[in-house]
């Protein structure tokens, strides 16, 4: 059961405060007469009923700690507790960004050897660490390869995109002031080299790739491709954010990449959130490495150094993409991941990952209907043709597993494939839950061609059912007023 | 390893169950001569224990903030963050819930973002708020270039009072974006004429308040002049907590208003994760990067919230997206929001007031040391100092005496001599009358 919960706004009672903080001593105000002036308007709670209030919340989510949770391209997986306690020592939350760099050797060293596996694992040369997130990621690698091409004074005009890629790509190749040529997919779920070769000419600055792909699937004819694009004169830029099927067995550099942006809360397990922080550190080759935006933590003859300014920095920095250095947070807790895992434990996260994906596409092909033959990498991919006449929707279904107890797979996405079901198990599920997953969406397909049940209402046993998201747009209430 | 299941008997029963003699085999899609081939150099797993003990050793080699009074700011403030609001970020339900897009078993998170986009609302004295961006630097680049696309204009003048960070971001920004930036020096005595650089392509003036050198200024003659000019006038608030007791920049007619969040409910780290609060007016709303909560009815006519308007967003937009985000700052945001519950309106302004009065009294402190003056103005909780001495040994020299004094300005303006002896000062309520005494006393040591 889960209890209703009225908003803060509604539990106000002037006067109550969960803080108790001194009185402030008299002094000679200077606040130049700009003292803000009337109610602010927010709401006092004691902390009991603050508490409860948030943890009467948090019984209403779905959470990777609570159910399975195979949403496809985000990799739900366990997210270690070490990396919390360490992430709040206070030697790495209590340190100010600007104090003297002489006070935080240990946190250049975390960074710097954070670093070192990134560029191991994916055998690139140069890493920077600042960007917050998988899609600044992206944009810092396209800014990079656009400094670059200006550098030797190519101005190219278009970046490419497979039509299946996640929608951060062509968003971020807008934002860094290019035009998007969509690339199309083949019979087998991969790139069409052939059409990809067709549209590479001096005029590209560079391919986006996802690798594996939005399918699940490797892009089997990535030598080619990457020698295509290098031919044209493009940069290779590869979304890392499926690195987690290939870390451990698969060098990016050894595909003929030249950057990929690694996200640090997918891959290496710190926690989603509910939507972030992340953190999107991105490798780049020796030819992208000189445009590396600042700040940049470098290993000099005496020890690590600092590098905030451009006139210390080698080659020509592109600017600054963040505030400060990085999700420094976030890369403590990524850090206590890989040191837990090491290289034979990360190479195996890989293995088990895929192992887990093909075990569910196997068994849910019982009933579901596969767009492409596998094996697929560490997500596996279905279309809705098992639904078909049933009247029961690649929705419907997701909302009916929420009443089993699962949080749904990734719908309708990728958008090559109609209806599409993306289902990412991760390697920290046992297979008892992997088979209880696929009985129940099994069950589910058989009761939709069955006509049995009423799944277009599904669900009914959550805190909310649908919700109307048309009325939400059309008529926006995004804030709480009495 | 104690993060995977799978036993051996597992991964056989598994591999029988899908027709392949080992995982290897799953991988065949992978070019031979690229699969398995580099031993990258790296050690094997660890228990925690040991993990531990490598960390811990990293984290001792920091002076950390609560081993030495700390008067820094510039852009990140160390503030007292009440047990309550750890506890409630580490339930798992919040830390390990994804995006919230499936709203059936994600209102926990739906309505403390609608409850959070409230509260900045309300602090910042706006009509909305979205669901949190980065930070406050990447908030101010975004709120730039959204500027360029409400006005249609390609001119954004950023302030000398900006932090440097959030110039430097926004300036990055837009390098490739066709968007021309007038950066103005840096102004440690808040001289410049904002209103003077409005021309009939300016999209925007982005100004800081309080400023990077600490000043306080009332902006409702600059928005006059925006509004005049047809440009947006977008205010950074670096220091949130002021908004306790400082008129907010809604007030004064601000168009877009972008803050680091960090200060409230959130620890230093080093400067990361941060959090970018991002709020403005109603008419715009649709033109607002990042994500947006809204409230809805559900199919039995019960209030629940559901992200909404995210047809400006990349994965329904793609290129013709607001912006690129995705990920934002979802947990520091549920971290500021369980704090300003805790504070309330009463709290917030005490706190604020305490903030004030603490850096009221640094200042009256160290003004008092010789060689020492305090730039003029009103300020909040940090400010200026010019000294006899250039500010960079002093802060070092500071540090060796176990006090974290503050910042010089030289590190974000090496270049400008001028500033050689500006220090930054901030004092919040976590300072007590005993540390103001021994960086007064300290200051006078290594300046004589």
């Amino acid at each position: 059961m889960t209890l209703e919960q009225p908003l803060l706004f509604e539990q106000d009672t002037p006067g109550r405060c969960g803080v108790d903080l001194p009185e402030p001593a008299p002094v000679a105000e200077r606040l130049g007469g700009l003292r803000r002036q009337g109610r602010i308007g927010l709401p006092g709670l004691s902390e009991p009923e603050v508490v409860r209030h948030y943890t009467r919340l948090s019984q209403q989510n779905y959470g990777i700690d609570t159910v399975f949770y195979p949403l496809g391209s985000c990799t739900m997986k366990h997210n270690p507790r070490l990396g919390e306690a360490m992430a709040r020592l206070p030697g790495f939350a209590d340190i100010h960004p600007f104090q003297p760099v002489a006070t935080v050797p240990g946190a250049l060293e975390l960074i710097d050897t954070l670093a070192d596996w990134l560029m191991r694992l994916t055998g690139l040369p140069a890493v920077a660490m600042s960007p917050a997130a998988g899609a600044q990621g992206e944009l810092c690698g396209l800014m990079a390869i656009r400094a670059a091409l200006e550098h030797r004074g190519d101005a190219r005009k278009r970046v490419l995109v497979p039509e299946s890629a996640h929608g951060t790509n062509p968003a971020s190749a807008a934002m860094c002031g290019y035009a998007v040529d969509p690339v199309p997919a083949n019979e087998r779920g991969r790139v069409d080299l052939a059409a990809l070769k067709a549209k590479l000419d001096d005029d590209v600055a560079a391919l986006m790739l996802t690798n594996p792909n939005t399918c699940g699937l490797f892009e089997d004819q990535i030598l080619d491709i990457a020698r295509a694009v290098h031919d044209a004169g493009a940069f290779f830029y590869c979304d890392g954010a499926n690195f987690n099927a290939l870390v451990g067995r698969v060098r990016m550099a050894d595909l003929g990449i030249d950057c990929m942006h690694i996200n640090l809360h997918k891959t290496f397990s710190t926690p989603h959130g509910g939507g972030g922080p992340g953190a999107g550190p991105t490798v780049l080759s020796a030819a992208l490495a000189p445009f590396a935006p600042l700040p940049r933590v470098v290993r000099g003859a005496d020890g690590l150094r600092l590098v905030e300014h451009e006139a210390e920095a080698d080659g020509h920095p592109f600017g600054r993409l963040k505030g400060f250095h990085g999700q420094f947070g976030v890369f403590v807790r990524a850090l206590a991941y890989i040191l837990s895992m090491g290289a034979d434990g990360l190479r195996q996260v890989s293995g088990d990952a895929v192992l887990n994906a093909n075990y569910l596409m196997v068994r849910l092909s019982e009933a579901m209907t596969p767009p492409f033959a596998g094996p697929c990498m560490h997500e596996c991919l279905f279309d809705d043709r098992a639904l078909k006449d049933t009247g029961v929707t690649t929705l419907d279904l997701a909302k009916a597993l929420l009443d089993r107890g699962f949080h749904p797979m990734t719908m309708y996405f990728p958008l090559v494939v109609h209806g599409a079901m993306l289902i990412e198990p991760t390697e920290t599920e046992s297979r008892a839950t992997l088979d209880a997953f696929a009985d129940a969406v099994l069950d589910l397909v058989r009761q939709a061609k069955a006509g049995e049940a009423a799944m277009t209402q599904a669900p009914v046993g959550t805190h909310r059912r649908r919700l109307d998201e048309t009325r939400a747009a059309r008529q926006p209430v995004l804030r709480w007023q009495d | 390893m104690r993060y995977l299941p799978l036993t051996g008997a597992d991964r056989r029963a598994m591999l029988e169950r899908i027709g392949a003699a080992e995982i290897d085999a799953l991988f065949r899609d992978v070019p031979a001569e690229v699969y398995d081939k580099a031993d990258p150099g790296l050690p094997g797993h660890q228990g925690e224990m040991e993990v531990e003990r490598r960390l811990k050793a990293m984290a001792a080699r920091n002076l950390s903030a609560d081993a030495a009074p700390c008067f820094l700011g510039a852009g990140a403030y160390r503030h007292h963050v009440p047990a309550a609001v750890d506890a409630v970020i580490q339930r798992g339900e919040f830390l390990t819930a994804y995006t919230p897009y499936q709203p059936e078993v994600s209102q926990g998170t739906l309505q403390y973002l609608y409850e959070f986009q409230t509260q900045v609302a309300l602090i910042t004295g706006m009509e909305v708020a979205n669901a949190s961006m980065y930070d406050g630097a990447t908030a101010c680049a975004e709120a730039a270039l959204m500027a360029c696309r409400v006005t249609r204009r390609r001119r954004v003048v950023l302030s000398g009072g900006l932090h440097p960070h959030y110039r430097a971001v926004t300036a990055s920004s837009a390098r490739f974006q066709d968007v021309e930036v007038e950066t103005l020096p840096p102004d440690p005595e808040a001289a410049e004429d904002l209103a003077a650089c409005l021309d009939a392509d300016t999209a925007c003036v982005v100004v800081q308040n309080p400023g990077f050198f600490g000043h306080l200024r009332d902006l409702s003659a600059l928005a006059r002049a925006c509004a005049d000019a047809g440009a947006l006038l977008v205010v950074a608030v670096a220091e949130p907590v002021s908004l306790g007791l400082v008129t907010p920049p809604g007030a004064m007619g601000a168009d877009i208003v972008v803050a680091e969040g960090q200060p409230i409910g959130n620890a230093l780290n080093f400067g990361g994760p941060g959090l970018g609060l991002f709020a403005t007016r109603r008419r715009f709303v649709r033109q607002m990067p990042g994500r947006l909560c809204g409230e809805t009815v559900d199919a039995e006519g019960r209030r629940g919230f559901v992200l909404t308007l995210s047809t400006r967003e990349q994965h329904i937009r793609r290129e013709k997206a607001t912006s690129n985000i995705c990920t934002n700052s979802g947990l520091c945001a549920l971290a500021f929001s369980v704090h300003m519950a805790l504070l309330g309106e009463e709290g917030f302004r005490r706190l604020a007031a305490l903030n004030h009065a603490r850096a009221v009294r640094t200042a009256e402190r160290l003004e008092a040391v010789a060689g020492v003056r305090v730039l003029p103005g009103a300020f909040f909780n940090e400010f200026a100092l010019r000294l006899p001495k250039p500010a960079t040994a002093v802060v070092e020299a500071l540090a060796a005496r176990g006090v974290l004094g503050g910042v010089p300005a030289a590190r974000f303006y090496p270049e400008r001599a001028e500033l050689a002896d500006v220090m930054l000062v901030a004092a919040t309520e976590t300072v007590r009358d005993a540390d103001i005494d021994r960086l007064a006393a300290a200051l006078a040591e290594v300046t004589a």
